[in-house]
């Protein structure tokens, strides 16, 4: 056990499973970097924000393949070595680039096993970086984590942490299908005690990062950390509220939601992708159709409002949710009061 | 081919100013005042100027991520990209689109573009637009070798051809792709892959200015006559890191400094002129001095700029909704 990055944890996971497994192989843009270059060394990136760097080193040009800028066709070669004997990880490099690829992953990846008979797998983890807080704008920001999740046959990660992104990555790797995993840029260089040795985190299992009896939280990825802090705020003032981080988005933990909805009776939901047929609408039709009556009050969502992600650092700021929305969006649930109790 | 004397001035100062636009803000940068990515063209001025030099406002251009020599060359004034760079509203997006996405489409310039093989296909639209109009305009995208390898680009000259369109296609091959060199990512050439689609094939040493000038000249004639696209290939070399931060150590040691001093499109440009006596040099010192005080200008004015107001993160979504 020792302190980890995130983008340390993410490397060691992938290391980890290479040593394991032979059949684990990573292909993506500057992965490595350097070739071709006049400098004649390669693994001079690791990837752009040099997450598996080192890697080319360890494993050699049998394992780690740089790419072309030519994402149909390498995302489409990882999807076919998964179907033909492969593990591949392929890199995206930034979510928004799905728009160069989407067929592979939506038409291909998706719908082998079921449209084969349940004759196919497919092995493929697809990583990439999501979300706004870098300035990166409308074509670098994106949350596209429900674009995935409303394809039947994909599975969605979006780790919230360190420790959950080795163990979910570690899953997504020994698991059979097609997974998206989703790491958010901001978060490379938070850190925490991660394990050393391998582990691997269940798919489908929500995880309660904290415990309270007035109001669930749910919250996706980066969110996560901001509905703690929202949580320890509110604690002070006597309103304890339980967070669950569901970990997956597909499969979605749907009982640890309802159960914590049923115990608290009110629901605050963040999502910090575009909110209309996000993960907040899911969840919150989820709880309306299955938990109506433990409802005390209307489900909240902290989610960004239906535009592009702005550059400008003002507006990104009031683009994303963060901890006093969610803050704020608590408070407001446990001020409410039914009519037919006013009267 | 013989060019008009204020041509000549005007191309030398596009270049200048790029070139001051980029070098400071290169410098800017590193105070960490300038948010999000940026990606400097020093050193490949003389491909968007030379090309632009045969573009008025009725042609359009597409752009790529490494975009403010081509906003510049096509006549997006500085002040409005340097405020745009920095987030503010009086930015020529309104700080909504950064370094990565300066438009004006008022000018046909159709952005830059922070997907690579963006371009390429809005550039047959853009043709299209103007082959169906008739407004005798023509298409111009900007794409990298990296770039040169996307789908898109491919796909974009099949239809170009395949629709006759007065499109150019201008490969700006600086050798590289962020860290991988164009060697190990692109099979084949750029000159048989235009030959594969039937296209004319055009190509220039990217840091002289007139020899992109008179490349492109031929090209962009045979575009604007109706003769179909052509593909112009353009050997360049980019004199910072791939994105600001990026300390390329994919590139050998003196890589650089060796463009830099062998290289330099502004220094060919003035020792062309010199020799042929096309230009009197304290004409272009003029130019100089001019440019640095606009650059100048324009950073003090982004700096001291209004933020955009709460109210413009929801506007412009739609045209109506
Ligand atoms: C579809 C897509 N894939 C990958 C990227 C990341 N990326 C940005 S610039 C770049 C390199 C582009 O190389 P090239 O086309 O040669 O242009 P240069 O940077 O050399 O000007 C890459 C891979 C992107 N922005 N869009
Ligand atoms: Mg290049």
């Amino acid at each position: 056990m020792s302190k980890k990055s995130f983008r340390q944890a993410i490397n060691e996971a992938l290391r980890q499973e290479m040593q394991r497994d032979p059949r684990v192989i990573l292909m993506g843009e500057d992965i490595a970097g350097g070739q071709g270059g006049s400098a004649g060394v390669v693994d001079a990136w690791g990837g752009v924000l040099g997450v598996t760097k080192g890697l080319y080193t360890e494993f050699g040009a049998e394992r780690v393949f740089d790419t072309p800028i030519s994402e149909a066709s390498y995302i489409g070669a990882a999807v076919g070595a998964a179907a033909t004997g492969l593990r591949p990880v392929a890199e995206l490099m930034f979510v928004d680039f799905v728009g160069c690829c989407l067929d592979q992953i939506m038409n291909q990846a998706a719908k082998f096993r079921y449209m084969f008979g349940g004759k196919a797998r497919t092995p493929l983890v697809i990583r990439a970086m999501y979300g706004a807080g870098f300035n990166a704008a409308a074509q670098h920001s994106q949350a596209l984590y429900p674009l995935f999740t409303h394809i039947p046959g994909l599975k969605v990660v979006v780790p919230s942490s360190p420790y959950e992104a080795k163990g979910l990555l570690i899953e997504a790797i020994r698991d059979d299908d097609p997974v998206i995993f989703l790491e958010n840029k901001v978060m490379y260089d938070d850190e925490e005690e991660v394990p050393d040795e391998p582990y691997s985190i269940p798919f489908g299992e929500a995880n309660l990062t904290r415990e309270g009896d007035d109001v669930t939280i749910v919250a996706f990825g980066r969110m996560v950390n901001f509905a703690n802090e929202a949580a320890d705020r509110l604690e002070k003032d006597g309103i304890s509220c339980t967070v669950i981080d569901p970990r997956t988005t597909s499969p979605l933990d749907s009982a640890t939601i309802l159960e914590c909805v049923e115990d608290t009776g009110r629901l605050v939901i963040v999502d910090e992708s575009s909110p209309r047929c996000n993960m907040a609408t899911d969840v919150a039709a989820l709880v309306a159709e299955q938990a109506f009556d433990a409802l005390k009050a209307p489900i909240r969502q902290v989610v960004p409002p239906h535009t592009p992600v702005p550059f400008a650092t003002v507006l990104e700021k009031l683009y994303l949710p963060d901890a006093a929305r969610i803050e704020s969006a608590v408070r407001s649930v446990m001020a409410y009061k039914k009519a037919k109790q006013d009267a | 081919m013989q060019i008009a004397h204020d041509i000549l001035l005007r191309s030398y100062r596009s270049m200048r100013t790029i070139r001051d636009f980029e070098e400071r803000l290169h410098v800017e940068f590193a105070t960490g005042e300038i948010p999000g990515f940026v990606h400097l063209y020093c050193g490949e001025e003389a491909s968007a100027v030379g090309v632009c030099a045969h573009l008025s406002d009725t042609d359009t251009i597409a752009s790529t991520h490494r975009g403010h020599g081509h906003c510049i060359a096509k006549g997006v004034g500085v002040e409005g990209m340097m405020a745009e760079i920095y987030g503010r509203k009086t930015g020529v997006c309104h700080g909504k689109g950064g370094s990565m996405h300066i438009a004006d489409l008022s000018l046909g310039m159709l952005g830059a573009n922070g997907i690579v093989g963006g371009g390429p296909p809005l550039i047959c639209g853009a043709a299209l637009s103007h082959k169906v109009l008739k407004d005798g305009g023509v298409a111009v995208a900007f794409y990298g070798d990296g770039a040169s390898n996307e789908g898109t680009t491919l796909e974009s000259l099949n239809l170009a051809m395949v629709w006759q369109l007065p499109a150019v296609f201008v490969c700006e091959d600086n050798g590289y792709g962020e860290a991988t060199g164009a060697s190990y990512a692109c099979a084949g050439t750029q000159k048989a892959r235009a030959a594969g689609f039937g296209m004319p094939y055009f190509d220039c040493d990217g840091t002289d200015f007139f020899a992109v000038h008179e490349a492109a000249g031929q090209a962009i004639a045979h575009a604007r006559a109706g003769h179909g696209p052509v593909m112009l290939h353009v050997h360049l070399a980019r004199w910072y890191g791939h994105f600001e931060g990026d300390a390329m150590t994919y590139r050998a040691n003196g890589e650089v400094a060796r463009e830099r001093a062998e290289r330099d499109c502004l220094q060919k440009f003035r020792t062309h002129v010199t020799e042929t006596s096309l230009l009197d040099l304290s004409a272009l010192d003029d130019i100089d001095t001019s440019v640095k005080d606009e650059i100048e200008a324009a950073v003090k004015a982004a700096k001291n700029a209004p933020l955009p107001e709460p109210a413009d993160l929801q506007a412009d979504v739609y045209v109506s909704y």
